[in-house]
C-alpha cells in the first residue's frame, strides 16, 4: 500500500505542477464563461437598425407593418431591387400590383442575409397585417381588434407544471432538468476522453522511455497501474473542484452585471417590441435564476461525483492497457483504442436522447449497463423521475463493472509493459485474460 | 555460502521455450556472468529471478528460503537492458523515487544519493531534468538508482553499453568495491573481455539451456585445445613430428597442437635434438571470446521458432 501511495503522489505531483494543468484549468471555465458572456452580448447587440423600402401599391400593408427600434418601414414607389442600397435601404420588400396569395409571392431583396430575427419579424408583421385584413373584411370593428391585439396574454395566467411524487407535489422545470441532465452527461463524456487518453499516454510513455521495466523490478504491474490510475483521478477531481470554484465565482461576479444590466434591456425590449427572438436569453437566464435553486442539488451533486469517478475508472484501466501495448506507432494506439471509444461514443449519443425523454426503454437500460451508466444515468437523474432500484442497480453494476474491467486489464497490462517491437494483435490479448498468475 | 539457487527453471512463451530448465547456483559475494547469444533467454531468467515474472515450473532459492517477492525485492538492484528514466522528472527528485519504491524512508533516500552523486561528482545535477543529459550521463545515474538500497544481489544487464572507457572503469571500480564488501554480482553481457576481467564464474546459455557452467579458469582449462606457442631463434629445418600436428606459423613462431598420448616434454625433446635454439614456450588457452563462439556456432545463429508441447 506503502508503495501506491508513492506512485499516487508521483503522478499526482508531477502533473498538477506541469504548466499545461495550470493553464488548462484556469482557461476553460474562462473561455466557457467568455464564450456565454460573448454571445449573450451579440445577440443583444447586434441588431442594427434597418430600414427596409416597401413597394406596396395598391396600399394592403399600409399602417399595418409596424416600425420598431430595430425595422423601420418606408412606403415608396420610387424604389426598385436595383436601387435600394443607393438610396439607403436595407433591404426591399416587393409587394405585386394586384396581390393574389395564390399566384404571386412577396419578395425581400437585399444585398447580405439580414438574419432570421429580422426576417422572422418581417413575416410576423406580413402575417398579422393580413390576418387583420381578414378581421376587418369580415365586419369586424378596428377598435375591437386593437384591443384584443394589444391584449398581453402571457401575463393573464399562471403556469406551473408539477410532479406527483406519492402525496405531495413538486415543481417540475423540465427545461432546467434537461440542462442540468445533458451538461453532467457531457462534461462526464469530455472527462472520460480527456482523463483516459491521459492515463494511455502516461503507460506508453513508460513502457517507450523503458522506466516500465525499472519500476516493475520494485513494485507490482498492478500497483504501478492502479497508482496511476488513481493518482490521475486526483488530478481529475482537483481539476473539477476548481472549475467549481472558478465558475461560481466568476457567474456571481458576472450576475452582479447581468442582473442589472439584463433587466433593463430585457424590460426594454419588452417593452417596445412583441415577444420574439433575441430577448429571450435574457428572460431566460433570469428566469433559470430562480428555478435553479428548485433543482434536487442534494442527489444531483453526489450522483455525478459517483458517475464521474465510476465511469473513469470503469475506462481508465482499459485505456491503461491499449497503452501498455503500444509501441511507437501511435496509429496503433488509435486503432487499438476503437473498441473502448465506441461504446463511449454510443453512450454520448443515447445520452443526447435520455436528457430529452429519460424514459424510454433504451435510456433506462442504457444508464444501468456499466459501459453506458457514467454518461446516461446523470441525463436522467435531474428529471427527478429515476426509481431507486435503477439508481441503485446501476450503481452496483458500475462498481462491479469497474473492479472487473481493472482485473482484466491489468492482465494485458502485465505483459505488454514488457513487450517491445511487436504488434500485438486482439486475438492475442484476449489469451493474455485467460491465462493464470 | 550461496546466495541464489535455481532448480529446474522453467518458463515457455506460446512460440518458443524461453528458458528450458536451467539450475545453478551463485556464491554470495562472487561476480557471476551470464552470457549468451541474443534471444538465448537471458533476460527472462533474469526477469524471474527479479520477480518480474513467475517461472512456469522450478524452485528459486535466494538466502537459503524460497524467493518471496514482496519481501525479497528490496534486496535485490536490477538494472535492466531495456532501462530508462522519467524524462521530464528532476534528477535528484526521481533518484528519491526510485530509491523510496526500494523500501528506503525519506531521509535515509537523500542521504544516500548526496552520498553517490559526490562520489560521481553529480552534486550539480539535482534539479536538472533527464532530458537534459547525455546518453552516458543518464547511464550513470541509472546506476546510481538502481545500488542506492545496496542490494544484497545486484543484476547488470549489459552495465557499460554507451559509456566511454573513463566512466566504464568509474562503474568498474564501484562494482568491485562492492563486491569486496559482501554484495553478490550477476553480469549479464556479450562482451567478453569484460568478463574475463570481472567474473569469478560464467554460465553459457543457449537456446533456453545451460551449456555451459563454472569458474573462467577452469572453463578456459576444459575447453583448451592442447595449443602451443614455441619462439625459435631460428625456425629448425625439420618441423614435423606425430608428437604434435602444425597448426600455424608466425615469422619465427610455431604454433602446435599436441597429439594425444604426448606432453609438452616430448615436443621440446623432438626440437632439443635438431639443436633449435628456443626463446619460448607457452600454453595458448581460449579466450571466452573463442569458447563462446564455438559453442554457440554449433547452433544455428538465429533462435528459431519451434513447437512448444
Amino acid at each position: 500500500m506503502g508503495k501506491i501511495w508513492l506512485i499516487i503522489k508521483r503522478e499526482y505531483l508531477t502533473r498538477v505542477r506541469n504548466k499545461t494543468f495550470i493553464l488548462s484549468t484556469i482557461l476553460l471555465p474562462l473561455f466557457f464563461i467568455g464564450f456565454i458572456a460573448a454571445s449573450t452580448y451579440f445577440s443583444m447587440k447586434s441588431q442594427d437598425k434597418q430600414t427596409i423600402a416597401v413597394n406596396d401599391a395598391n396600399g394592403i400593408f399600409k399602417n399595418n407593418l409596424r416600425s420598431d427600434d430595430i425595422i423601420r418601414y418606408e412606403y415608396t414607389s420610387d424604389v426598385n431591387m436595383e436601387n435600394f442600397k443607393l438610396k439607403g435601404y436595407t433591404a426591399f420588400l416587393n409587394i405585386p400590383k394586384n396581390f393574389d396569395s395564390r399566384n404571386d409571392s412577396i419578395s425581400l431583396v437585399s444585398d447580405k442575409n439580414i438574419g432570421f430575427v429580422a426576417e422572422d419579424k418581417i413575416k410576423d408583421q406580413i402575417n398579422s397585417a393580413l390576418r387583420n385584413k381578414a378581421f376587418l373584411e369580415k365586419n369586424i370593428n378596428k377598435k375591437v381588434l386593437d384591443s384584443i391585439n394589444d391584449l398581453d396574454v402571457e401575463k393573464m395566467y399562471n403556469f406551473r407544471p408539477v410532479i406527483r411524487k406519492g402525496n405531495r407535489n413538486e415543481q417540475s422545470n423540465s427545461g432546467l432538468a434537461y440542462g442540468i441532465g445533458f451538461g453532467s452527461g457531457i462534461l462526464i463524456y469530455i472527462t472520460l476522453f480527456i482523463y483516459g487518453a491521459a492515463v494511455m499516454r502516461g503507460v506508453m510513455e513508460e513502457k517507450m522511455n523503458r522506466i516500465a521495466e525499472v519500476i516493475i523490478s520494485s513494485v507490482r504491474p498492478f500497483q504501478l497501474m492502479l497508482g496511476k490510475i488513481i493518482g490521475i483521478a486526483a488530478v481529475g477531481i482537483t481539476q473539477l473542484l476548481i472549475w467549481i470554484v472558478l465558475i461560481i465565482g466568476l457567474s456571481s461576479l458576472a450576475s452582479v452585471f447581468v442582473t442589472h444590466d439584463a433587466i433593463q434591456q430585457a424590460q426594454n425590449i419588452n417593452n417596445t417590441m412583441n415577444a420574439a427572438g433575441n430577448e429571450s436569453m435574457a428572460l431566460n437566464i433570469l428566469n433559470a435564476k430562480s428555478t435553479f435553486v428548485q433543482a434536487n442539488w442534494a442527489l444531483i451533486i453526489p450522483c455525478f461525483l459517483f458517475y464521474f469517478i465510476g465511469g473513469y475508472l470503469f475506462y481508465a484501466s482499459l485505456f491503461a492497457a491499449v497503452g501498455s501495448v503500444v509501441n511507437e506507432d501511435p496509429q496503433e494506439a488509435q486503432s487499438l483504442m476503437l473498441p473502448i471509444t465506441m461504446p463511449i461514443v454510443l453512450s454520448f449519443i443515447i445520452m443526447t436522447a435520455a436528457a430529452a425523454k429519460p424514459d424510454t426503454p433504451i435510456a433506462i437500460w442504457a444508464s444501468i449497463i456499466p459501459f453506458s451508466s457514467s454518461i446516461v444515468m446523470m441525463a436522467r437523474i435531474p428529471s427527478g423521475g429515476v426509481p431507486l432500484w435503477q439508481l441503485a442497480l446501476s450503481m452496483v453494476s458500475l462498481v462491479a463493472g469497474f473492479i472487473l474491467t481493472t482485473m482484466l486489464a491489468a492482465k494485458i497490462y502485465r505483459t505488454g509493459i514488457l513487450l517491445y517491437g511487436k504488434k500485438v494483435t486482439f486475438r492475442e490479448m484476449s489469451k493474455w485474460l485467460f491465462r493464470k498468475s | 555460502m550461496k546466495i541464489l539457487e535455481l532448480h529446474h527453471l522453467k518458463k515457455y512463451y506460446s512460440t518458443q521455450k524461453a528458458v528450458d530448465d536451467i539450475s545453478f547456483s551463485i556464491e554470495q559475494g562472487s561476480v557471476f556472468g551470464l552470457l549468451g547469444p541474443n534471444g538465448a533467454g537471458k533476460t527472462t531468467l533474469l526477469r524471474m529471478i527479479t520477480g518480474i515474472f513467475y517461472p512456469d515450473s522450478g524452485e528459486i532459492i535466494f538466502e537459503g528460503k524460497k524467493f518471496d517477492v514482496t519481501k525479497d525485492i528490496f534486496r535485490i538492484g536490477y538494472m535492466p537492458e531495456e532501462r530508462g528514466l522519467y524524462k521530464k522528472m528532476k534528477i535528484g527528485e526521481q533518484a528519491l523515487y526510485l530509491a523510496r519504491l526500494k523500501g528506503l524512508s525519506r531521509s535515509e533516500a537523500i542521504s544516500k544519493i548526496k552520498e553517490w552523486f559526490i562520489k560521481f561528482e553529480m552534486q550539480s545535477w539535482w534539479n536538472k531534468k533527464v532530458e537534459d543529459l547525455s546518453k552516458g550521463m543518464s547511464q550513470k545515474l541509472q546506476f546510481v538508482t538502481t545500488v542506492l538500497h545496496q542490494p544484497k544481489l545486484l543484476i547488470l544487464d549489459e552495465p557499460f553499453s554507451g559509456l566511454d572507457p573513463v566512466n566504464s572503469n568509474l562503474i568498474k571500480e564501484e562494482i568491485f568495491k562492492m563486491s569486496k564488501s559482501g554484495t553478490t554480482v550477476i553480469f549479464s553481457t556479450h562482451r567478453m573481455e569484460q568478463v574475463e576481467e570481472i567474473c569469478d564464474h560464467i554460465v553459457l546459455m543457449n537456446k533456453g539451456k545451460k551449456i555451459l557452467d563454472g569458474s573462467v579458469k577452469q572453463i578456459k582449462q576444459d575447453c583448451k585445445e592442447n595449443h602451443f606457442r614455441i619462439g625459435f631463434h631460428e625456425l629448425p629445418a625439420d618441423v614435423t613430428s606425430n608428437a604434435f600436428e602444425l597448426v600455424g606459423r608466425q615469422e619465427n613462431d610455431l604454433i602446435v597442437k599436441i597429439n594425444d598420448g604426448f606432453t609438452p616434454s616430448s615436443v621440446l625433446e623432438n626440437f632439443l635434438k635438431q639443436k633449435a635454439s628456443i626463446i619460448s614456450f607457452n600454453e595458448i588457452l581460449p579466450t571466452l571470446n573463442e569458447i563462446f563462439i564455438k559453442k554457440v556456432e554449433d547452433t544455428a545463429i538465429s533462435r528459431q521458432f519451434q513447437e512448444v508441447t
